[in-house]
Parts: C-alpha cells; structure tokens; sequence
C-alpha cells in the first residue's frame, strides 16, 4: 500500500466512543456463540483423548462402540486422508492422532451419537491398544542427544549439529560485530531465563456445527477467528472444493490467537459426512486445556554489554523454544522482536524450535514476543541497577526511532517508542513513592502487527444507509470501528451505518483475525470501499448536473460542486442520491480488496508496582499503567480494553499461570481452579495512556494495538519484583514457592 | 442415576443404608457435580438431602448454636451470632469458592468430601465442633475432629450421614481466626491453612488454645505441641515463634502442582503466628 | 435412567420441563428451554459463566442438578430486562465498553445484580471480591468495576 497522501487529521466520528452494535445481543443474552447454533435433527460429537503423553497407537477397536445403541458414526485417523501440505497434515494429524499418540489429550478416535450419555458411553466402548514409549516435555531435556523422538525426520538442515531430532529449525537475525560491541562494554551481564507455557485462556470452549451432506456440500458454523482459514483447511482434509464448504463465524468468546487454527471442525465434518446427520462438538474445558493451544515454553540466554553511562554497545540472545509435537515458526518471532526497542549497532539473536510431548502449540497475542523482550529487558534492568542508572533514561538513550535499522532487518518508519516512554517519565506513577516490600518495574514491548489479505464490500441502502460485509470475526468491539471508519469517510453519522461479518461464501479471502490487523487492515479497505462508492456517487451526480466527475466533490456526506467554476448546483445527500440511484445507474457500492501491508510496528511500556509477602512469598500488584502509541484510536475505549487485557494476560503469565506437567508427562492443571488465571480481586486499576503517532501506512493512521499490551507485562512484573525483593527472579511463573526460596537465598 | 429428595432423617438413611451401588448424599453439589462431570465417580442414586425437616436451621443451643448440614456459606456469613461466637469458623467457611459457591457450598460438605486442603475443616476442629449424625442405628454425636480419616474417606459407616453441626459456646475473651495460603486471592485451593482458637483471661493471658492445620498433611492435623507453645504467654514474639516452629515440625505434607513441601512447611507456620494475632486481638488481647 | 418431571419458575414464568436425574440446571436452561444467555466456561463451577439465580441466591447453574430446580425460582441473564428497557447494569455494560467478547457478561451481568441487591453501595474493593468467581480474559476487569459502579450510582438515585 502506497502512503497516503491525503492523510486526514480532524475527525469527526473516528475517534469517539459509540455503542457496539452488537451490544444489547451480548448483554441480554441473545448473541449467538460457538456453543448456542443447534440444527434439525443434530447428533452430539465426543473425542476420545490419549491417557498417554506418548505412545503407539497399535490398534482401535470400534465395534463394540458402533454396535451401541444411538451411535450415529465412529471416526479415526482412517477415515482421513493424507493432506500433501506438511502443514494441514500436521493440523490434521493434531485433531486425530495417526499411528502414535504425541502428547496427553491427544484425539484418537470420536463418535456421534443421539445423546451426550451415548456418546459418552460409547467412547468407553472404544478399546485402544497403545504401546507406551518415553516422552519429553522439558524444551533442555528434548534437545539432549539421545532425547525420546517426538517425530522423526522433520528438522530443517540448516539445524546446526549436535541437536537431537526434536529441534526442527534454527533462524538467525541481527548485525554488527558483536565482539567488538562486548569489548567497548563497561558491563557485561549474561543471564539465562525460562518461561512456563501458558493458555490463552478464552472463556468460551471450542464449538462447532457440522452438516455435510451427501451431494458433497457442507455448512460448518464454529467460534473462529477465521472462517476463511477454517474453509482452506477443512476443504482440504476433507478433500472438497472450497466452493462446497460454506463457514460461518459464530460471535466468539475471546480466541487471543487460540482460535486461529483447528482442533475438532474436521472431526465434526468427518462424523457428519459418516452418519448422515448435523454434528455438533462442543470442548469441555478439561479438553481444551489439554489439546488446544498453549504457547510456547521457553530456554533463553541473554548477554548485553553496556557503557558506564548507559549506552548498549552489544547484545545477544539464544531462545530455546519448545512448541509441543509439531514444527513451528513462533520462535522466529521471538528472535526477531527480542531486541526490536533498541538502536543497536551489534545485534544477534538464534532461536530453535523444538518438539516435545506436549499439545501443538498455537498462536497467542503477539506469539513468541513476550518471553525472549522479558529475557532482554530483565538483563537490562539488571544492567541499571549494577551501573545506578534510571531505567527509563536507559531505555531513552538506546530507543529505536525513525530511520534505525531493526534487530531484524528493516528500517523502522515514524515509530511512539521514544513519545511513549517519554510519556512514562513524565507520568506521576513513575515517581510516586513506594512502600517497603514494594518494588517497580518497568519494561518495554513491541510487536510488528500485520495486515494482510483483505476484502470489503460496501453497499448505500436505497434510503441512504450504508452495509459493511466484512470477514474477520468481531473479538473486541471491532464492528464498531469499522462503521466508525466508514461514517467519517461518507460523512454521515454512526447511526447510518451496519457492519457484518460474512460467511466464507459472501466475500473473497480474508485472513484470521489476527497480527492485530482487523482494525488496519479491514478498517483500510473500509476506507478505500468508501471512497470507491463516493466516487460513483460523484459520477451519478455529475451526470445529473451535466458537469464533468472531477468538478463534483464529496463533503459532509453530500455530492457538491467543487467550485464556483463547476457551475452552481444545490448538494446532492446521500439519502437523495441513493434514492434515485434506479434511474441513474443502479444500485450503488463500493469493494476494495487489498493484501495491505504498511501495519506500522507498535510500542509501548508498562510501569508496574508491587509488593511481596517476605514472608510467603505472595506478590501483589499495586499499580500499573500502561502506554501505547495506538497510531489513532479510533474507538478509544475498544483500545484501552485491549490495553488492559493485555497487561492482566502479562501479569498472570508472569505471576501464577503454568502448564504443570508430571513426571508421567500428563498434564496436572487442566482446569481453571489450577491453572490460575487473574480474578477481579488478584488486580488494581489498569491505568491506561494511548499516544496516538499516526502510522504512515494508514489513511486515518490507525495502527494495531492488540497484541503489544501482552509483551511487557513479564519483564516489568519481573523487575518490580526483583527490585522488591532484592535479589533477581531468572523463571516465569514467579509463584509464590520459587519467591520464597529464592528471599531465603544469600544475595 | 437415580435422584431423590427424602422428607425425613429415616428415610435418607433407608436410601443410603440399602442402596446396592454406589450412593452420594447431596448437599450444596460443589463437590459432587464436579465429581460427576470429572468421571470421578458414577453414582447409582443421590440422596438431596435439602428438604429434611431443620436441615437449613441455624438454631442457638446452651450458649452455642446448631448448624443445619444443608445450611449455606452465604446464609451462615449472613447470621450477626454465629459470626460474632466464631469468626473464624465463619471466615473459614466464606473462604470456600466463590461467591456462587457460596451460595450452595455447606460445611458438612466441606467436611465429609474429605478433602485434605478443605477450609471449614481446620476451623471446625479448633472449634472443638461436634457433628451430629443419623444412621440406621439411630442418631449419634462425633466430633468434627474425628471424621475425616484419609484423603476421600470419612468414619461416617454406610447409611450414616451428618445432619448438624454445634459450635458450642465459648467463654468472654475468647476468639478464633482463620488463614489460608492460596496463589490468587480467591478461588484457589489453600496450600497450606491454620485455624487458631484461644481464650485470655482478664490481663489477656492464653489459658487456652486450640491450633490445627490444613493441607499439610492427609487430614486435618491438631497440634497439643504449638498450643502448649503460647498458653500462659500474652503471645509474645518469642513464644509465637516457638508456635510457628512447632506448627512446621508437626507437618507430614506432599509435593504437588499446589506447593512443594518445603513451601508448605514454611508457611504453615507464618499462618499460624499470624492467625494467633488476629485471634488474640478479636478477644480483646494487646500484642 | 428414568427422566424426572419439574415443576419451576424461569424469570418469573411458570415452566415445566424433563430431564435426566444428572443432568444440570445448566443443560437444562440452554438445551430443553432455549435460555442460551448462561454459558458454560468450565462446567465445574470455576468460571461463572453460567451464573443464575436460585431462589434469589447467585449460584452456579452448572453446579445444581435441574432436579433441585422443581418448586424453585430461577432468574437468568434473559430476565434482566423489563420488555425492551435494559437493566442499568446492562446498559451501562454497552455504555462503558465493560464487555470486549461478551461470553463473560451473561454471568457477570447476573452476579453484579446480585451485589447490589444486597449491597447497593459497594466499593470496588468489595465489587472484586464478589465478581472474584466470574472469569474475564478479555478485559482485565476494570471496566468491568467500573461499568458496576456508575450503574450502582444510577440505581440509587433513580
Ligand atoms: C469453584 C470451586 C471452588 C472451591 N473452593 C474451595 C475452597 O476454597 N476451599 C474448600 O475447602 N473447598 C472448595 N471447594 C469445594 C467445595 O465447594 C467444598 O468442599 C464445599 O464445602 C462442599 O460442600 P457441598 O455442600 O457443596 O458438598 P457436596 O458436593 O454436596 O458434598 C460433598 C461430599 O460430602 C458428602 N456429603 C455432603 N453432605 C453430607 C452430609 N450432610 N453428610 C454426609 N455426607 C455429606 C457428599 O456425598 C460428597 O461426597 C470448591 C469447589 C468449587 C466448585
Ligand atoms: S460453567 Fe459453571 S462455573 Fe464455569
Ligand atoms: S469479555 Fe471476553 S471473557 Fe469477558
């Protein structure tokens, strides 16, 4: 996407703070979520999940399961196919385990019946043999030579040697000449860190509907964060043209990354096509802990050199991430953001990708980022406080702005980095006096934001009124912004204008909803849609006046002439063009359909007080406040929540939430009352301050805010806490056990 | 699954006592729903045993007072006597679960689904509570102390079930509290938990005390070895510390997801020093 | 199984229904009734997504058999409002962007009724604590408090 030239600076309707139009669904009950579509006739879906964290699945035997009464179908891996993309096998192998069962909870066979009891019964019915192989759920542990293989065959070559089979990939980011860096250093501090994998936690259960029917064509309606996805996917395994497969997004009960990808739709299809009937699979939340996605864990060593006045002549980091049984990219993310904050003129960063007995790992908010920009901003802030330095000044001395080449690679455009942490300084919060056992933290987050393929279709009702079809499912108020977008555009009110998100079948692809990308990308096209359906308004009105098109222009929702030369003719509205649009043309629209880039990168930093028990090791977070450069709000309060969503993720991440595994590789906490994520009374206020730095690749500038939020949180909780206590925490979750131990330890 | 409702203390024994497969009294369900929904257990009937006559009474008795076992954390948080007799019972009790859960959990629930971290139980105990029962044998007085026998399991015998707790009375300058260890500040599972029950005399001297402690070992432990520490004392650093070390020699307990043993150990003893304080405080001693 | 037949009141309405003696309230609302408003997070009684109200008492329908509903009183999130006027809870909700994905809000709507019935002053502190058994990931609860508060405040001066 080329810059906008003609950006606008004076709103009227984008950066209020309308109601959502889906808001009296949501809170009356009515909205329509995963768990809620029914169908005629609609049989109950059931998986049967491995016991094992690892094991050969020699035999299923199904009969005694299909023989019961009110068993509609029974599916296994033998009832799909071999998909030739490595990455949908990999989906598909994940939904239905195929030959060897990878990690606990892991599907091996499910059934629909005519009753939940049934369908229950039935899986009872269904006799595996397994033979039981040794497993590994530590990322250290499963790169060791001689580590049980998770998978064989699947490492890249450009895996350096002395790995087991478990590490599938290596990237290498950065620049400069590190030694020389280290040498120029007063300070070198080189630390090692681990991250607990952690559950996006959305309230609502993965859900689906499934109907196939027997001429091949087939509805599936599921709680996602992408339909279009959920169509290539599930087209594929079940080998059908997308033309015949119809999805249909539900509302959706917070997906964070974790419904970006499949877990039971192509069972439900599966089933659907076997018996004849709707299948609906609803999860248990016992379930989804077990086989949907956490994030990653993470092994990482960090090593930064720094003057005596606070100048980092190098860094360095080695992320060690492990990503349950199937090969993924998300340490690449990792590498590539661990040290996006700082203009840095020697910078490395090699990051692995690693198997483990443990549930294929999916996105979550800004996946990779937070747990190698924890590592990094914990050595400096160590770094700080051994050179009696302030930490926000060190941040100021080193930050990325515009023009400074990335860790990564690219050269950052206009960037809030720098207005963002001087927004800090200046913040009461960042000189508030603290308390004893209190410590404050700070630290800085980044994420790249995406944009993506994207299609719009915008349609001026009859009366004037204006349809949005977009395809992105609403996760957070999105619907909002995007008629706010196309009632500044066209010049009417708010009111005017109806967004709905459309099944696979009503619109061109759309990409998930995520990289933060729906309200940039859709609200961009939005945009354009607008100014396409202006310029045929402009077209039909100057043809009425008998005046060429450029000499009509489009203003407060009204066609005028564009100057006293144009000839004088009274505006044309809106509603008055749309009413005659039958005698001038016929019905009057606008598309846009983009792969946009141009999302504009985005900072912020977060300051974090707490407190510690000295003698229980409990931390209480007592303050916090979050800034972000938002680019432009343009529902400031949809970008606050996404601002304190985030920042409570963080704090549970780096406080309580771990996927505790035993010696027997099964998962202990699959449940909320042990995977602990915040309750209400666990917080304080979430003080927010949005900066608004337009990003360049944007009309209004709007730039992506959900993801960065999640970043910061470890690192500052980390910091605060550290500080508090005197001594420096190395391991997420700072549960209240390993804060004990480590106050009783020496300094 | 078969569900019943009996109306009288004979007839749910009659159900439980000649039930050939599995039976589960139902009182709030906050246990046994999540029970069924786990697959951890599979009854053959349920005995709902809320419509019993008084069963929901908070009834006041020689200066103490009955407690129905189908009597609720929120409706027992809500009685002004109960709460000013034994804050720490009723502190405990409110500890369990949310609010939701509290507006269903009971105490005989706590108590007879056995649960080692459960958090009335300790409370109870320093109490000096006594549970009453109904069995095919009739009915019968157990201490609270004395019920749970391993994790899961209860003296209760087949048939029997608890349809009353008495909190008895307590003399003036006498309290108890309450404390728990969890990660969050609620909904969570205590790690480790102690109940303390002392009485002063007029210049705010223990002359007596009950300690037990939750959590840190298969059931609910009483520990004559912490009390001894702080009776004759005014609670004085020295002797709360002495508590605080006997409480942790006393602890038999496990590592699990929840907290490691050495964790466990350590804090019981910061909980019961801290639970001492405020006990002592509320009958009206001076630290 | 033999089904059992109940006798109860849903918003104020006479209902009757049949269900499995262990089957829950909570299957019962959404699968026999059609009151899909309560939503099930968790089934185990850790999320409060599917919060109701027995006899007047904030429970978690997941955790009540829809036997133990026959001769009693349930109110549900699809009760809050009068016809078409919203509750101030619920409009204050919208009003105060106190809802991000909305599968949280049926049971916190419900829960926070409940407080300021009881408690039509409350602090936030005590909001907290009582909403403590409603999970949200979405919000980080703020605006949640907040929305509760300005509603309360509305109540008490209407
Ligand atoms: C989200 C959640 C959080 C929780 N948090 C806590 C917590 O913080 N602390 C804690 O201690 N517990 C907690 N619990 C567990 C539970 O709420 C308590 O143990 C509660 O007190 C049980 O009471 P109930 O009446 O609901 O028991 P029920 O589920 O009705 O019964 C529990 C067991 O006791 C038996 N039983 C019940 N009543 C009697 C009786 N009168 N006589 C004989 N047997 C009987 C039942 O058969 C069953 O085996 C939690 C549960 C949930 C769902
Ligand atoms: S569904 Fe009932 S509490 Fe979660
Ligand atoms: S708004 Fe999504 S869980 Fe609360």
């Amino acid at each position: 996407m080329a810059l906008d030239s003609e950006k606008k600076q004076v709103f009227k309707v984008v950066g209020t703070r309308p109601a959502r139009p889906d808001g009296i669904d949501k809170v009356t009950g009515r909205a329509m979520y995963g768990a809620d579509a029914t169908a005629p006739g609609m049989l109950v879906g059931r998986i049967l999940r491995s016991p094992h964290a690892h094991a050969i699945i020699r035999s299923i035997d199904t009969s005694a399961a299909e023989a019961l009464k009110g068993v509609k179908a029974v599916v296994t891996s033998a009832d799909f196919g071999a998909p030739e993309d490595e990455s949908i096998r990999d989906v598909q192998d994940n939904c239905m385990a195929r030959g060897k069962a990878l990690y606990h909870g892991h599907a091996v066979a499910a059934v629909a019946a005519n009753s939940a009891v049934v369908a229950s019964q039935a899986l009872k019915l269904i006799k595996v043999d397994y033979q039981i192989l040794p497993h590994v759920t530590d990322v250290d542990e499963a790169m060791r030579p001689g580590a049980p293989v998770v998978q064989a065959d699947r490492a890249f070559e450009n895996v350096a040697a002395g790995f087991s089979e478990n590490v599938t990939s290596q990237c290498e980011f950065g620049h400069g000449d590190l030694e020389a860096g280290f040498a120029k250093a007063d300070k070198v501090i080189e630390r090692s860190f681990t991250t607990a994998a952690t559950h996006q936690g959305y309230i609502e259960p993965h859900a689906c509907l499934a109907s196939m029917t027997p001429d091949g064509k087939g509805d599936l309606w599921c709680c996602t964060q992408g339909q279009f996805h959920v169509r290539t996917v599930c087209a594929e395994i079940m080998g059908m043209d997308a033309s015949q497969l119809r999805v249909t997004a539900s509302e959706i009960g917070g997906g964070f990354g974790g419904k970006t990808t499949v877990f039971i739709e192509p069972v439900a299809l599966a089933l659907s096509r076997k018996s004849g009937r709707p299948v609906k699979i609803v999860m248990t939340r016992d379930e989804v802990f077990k086989a949907t996605g956490p994030t990653v864990s993470s092994s990482m060593d960090v090593k930064i050199g720094m003057t005596k006045d606070g100048r980092i002549t190098a860094a360095q980091a080695r992320l060690r991430y492990q990503a349950g049984a199937f090969p993924s990219e998300t340490v690449t993310y990792g590498a590539q953001s661990a040290f996006a904050a700082y203009d840095l003129k020697a910078v490395e960063t090699i990051g692995w990708n690693v198997l483990t007995n443990r549930p294929k790992e999916a996105a979550y908010r800004a996946p990779g980022a937070p747990m190698a920009i924890y590592a990094v901003e914990s050595v400096v802030d160590e770094l700080c406080q051994e050179l009696s330095l302030d930490p926000l000044d060190v941040r100021l001395k080193n930050a990325a702005d515009k023009g400074t080449k990335s860790s990564y690679g690219p050269t950052f455009e206009a960037i809030g980095l720098r207005a963002t942490l001087e927004a800090a300084k200046a913040h009461p919060h960042y000189t508030a006096p603290l308390g004893v056992n209190q410590g404050r933290g700070l630290s800085c987050g980044f994420w790249f934001n995406f944009g993506g393929n994207t299609c719009v279709s915008l349609n001026i009702n009859t009366d004037g009124t204006v349809g949005i079809t977009e395809g992105n499912p609403d996760i957070g108020g999105s619907r909002a912004s995007i008629s706010q977008m196309a009632a500044e555009e066209l010049g009417i009110p708010y009111e005017k204008v109806r967004t709905i998100i459309a099944d696979t079948n009503s619109l061109g692809y759309n990409d998930v909803t995520d990289g933060s990308r729906v309200t940039f990308s859709v609200g961009l096209a939005t945009i354009e849609a607008a100014r396409n359906a202006i310029k045929v308004m402009c077209g039909r009105v100057a043809k009425i006046w008998g005046i060429d098109e450029d000499a009509v222009i489009w203003e407060d929702g009204c066609a005028k002439p564009s100057g006293p030369n144009a000839g004088s003719f009274d505006p044309m509205s809106i509603e008055e063009i749309a009413a005659i649009s039958a005698n001038t043309g016929g019905p009057i629209a606008g598309h846009f359909e983009v792969n946009a880039d141009g999302a504009g990168v985005s900072f912020g930093v977060h300051l974090a007080d707490v407190e510690v028990d000295p003698e229980t090791g409990a931390t209480k977070v007592v303050r916090y406040t979050v800034f972000q450069d938002a680019g432009k709000a343009v529902h400031p309060d949809y970008v606050e929540g996404q601002m304190q969503g985030g920042a409570v993720q963080g704090i549970g991440w780096a406080l309580n939430e771990e996927y505790i595994y035993g010696k027997n590789g099964l998962l202990q906490n699959p449940g909320f009352l042990d995977y602990r994520i915040p309750v209400a009374s666990d917080l304080p206020d979430i003080e927010t301050v949005i900066l608004e730095i337009p990003n360049p690749g944007h009309p209004y500038g709007v730039r992506g805010v959900g993801e960065t939020p999640i970043v910061p949180p470890l690192a500052a909780l980390s910091n605060a806490v550290s500080r508090a206590i005197g001594r420096r925490m190395f391991e997420l979750p700072m549960s209240p056990p390993k804060l004990l131990k480590a106050m009783s330890q020496k300094r | 699954m078969r569900y019943e409702k009996p109306s009288t203390a004979q007839e749910a024994t009659n159900l439980l006592a000649t039930e050939p497969g599995i039976a589960r009294v139902l009182s709030g369900g906050t246990d046994v729903l999540v029970q069924i929904k786990a697959g951890m257990i599979e009854p053959d009937l349920i005995v709902d045993i809320k419509n019993l006559d008084r069963i929901r009474d908070i009834t006041p008795e020689q200066g103490g007072f009955r407690i129905g076992a189908a009597v609720s954390g929120a409706t027992l948080g809500e009685h002004a006597g109960v709460t000013a007799l034994w804050p720490g019972v009723v502190e405990a009790f409110e500890l369990i679960g949310s609010t939701q859960v509290q507006g269903r959990a009971t105490m005989a629930g706590n108590l007879c689904n056995g649960s080692p971290a459960a958090d009335s139980v300790p409370a109870m105990v320093a109490a000096n509570a006594i549970a009453r029962i109904a069995g095919p044998d009739g009915a019968r007085n157990c201490p609270v102390q004395d019920i749970p026998v391993s994790p899961g399991r209860t003296a209760l015998a087949k048939g029997e079930f608890i349809t009353s707790i008495f909190l008895p009375a307590r003399p003036e300058r006498a309290a108890d509290a309450y404390l728990r260890f969890t990660p969050r500040t609620e909904m969570d599972i205590a790690v480790a938990s102690a109940a303390v029950s002392l009485e002063l005399d007029a210049d705010g001297t223990c002359t007596s005390a009950r300690i037990a402690l939750g959590a840190i070992a298969p059931t609910v432990v009483l520990v004559d070895a912490a009390s001894i520490c702080i009776i004759g004392t005014k609670l004085d650093a020295t002797s709360l510390e002495a508590m605080s070390e006997a409480c942790s020699a006393a602890c038999n307990p496990i590592d699990d997801k929840r907290g490691t043993v050495e964790f466990r150990t350590r804090i019981v003893g910061v909980l019961a020093k801290r639970a001492a304080l405020i006990a002592y405080k509320r009958a009206g001693g001076r630290a | 199984m033999k089904n059992l037949h109940i006798s109860t009141t849903v918003n104020g309405d006479q209902t009757e229904f049949v269900c499995a003696p262990d089957e829950t309230l909570l299957d019962v609302l959404r699968n026999r009734l059609g009151l899909t408003g309560a939503k099930e997070g968790c089934g185990t009684g850790d999320c409060g997504a599917c919060s109701v109200t027995l006899n007047g008492r904030l429970v978690c329908a997941c955790l009540v058999l829809g036997a133990e509903a026959d001769g009693a009183e349930i109110g549900t999130v699809e009760g809050l409002a009068t016809g078409d006027h919203l509750h101030p809870l619920q409009s204050n909700f919208i009003e105060h962007a106190a809802l991000q994905c909305g599968v949280c809000t049926p049971g916190i709507l419900v829960a926070a009724k409940a407080l300021l019935e009881k408690n039509p002053n409350p602090t936030d502190t005590e909001i907290r604590y009582w909403l403590a058994g409603n999970l949200c990931r979405c919000t980080g609860y703020d605006k949640i408090i907040k929305a509760v508060q300005i509603a309360a405040a509305e109540m008490r001066n209407a």
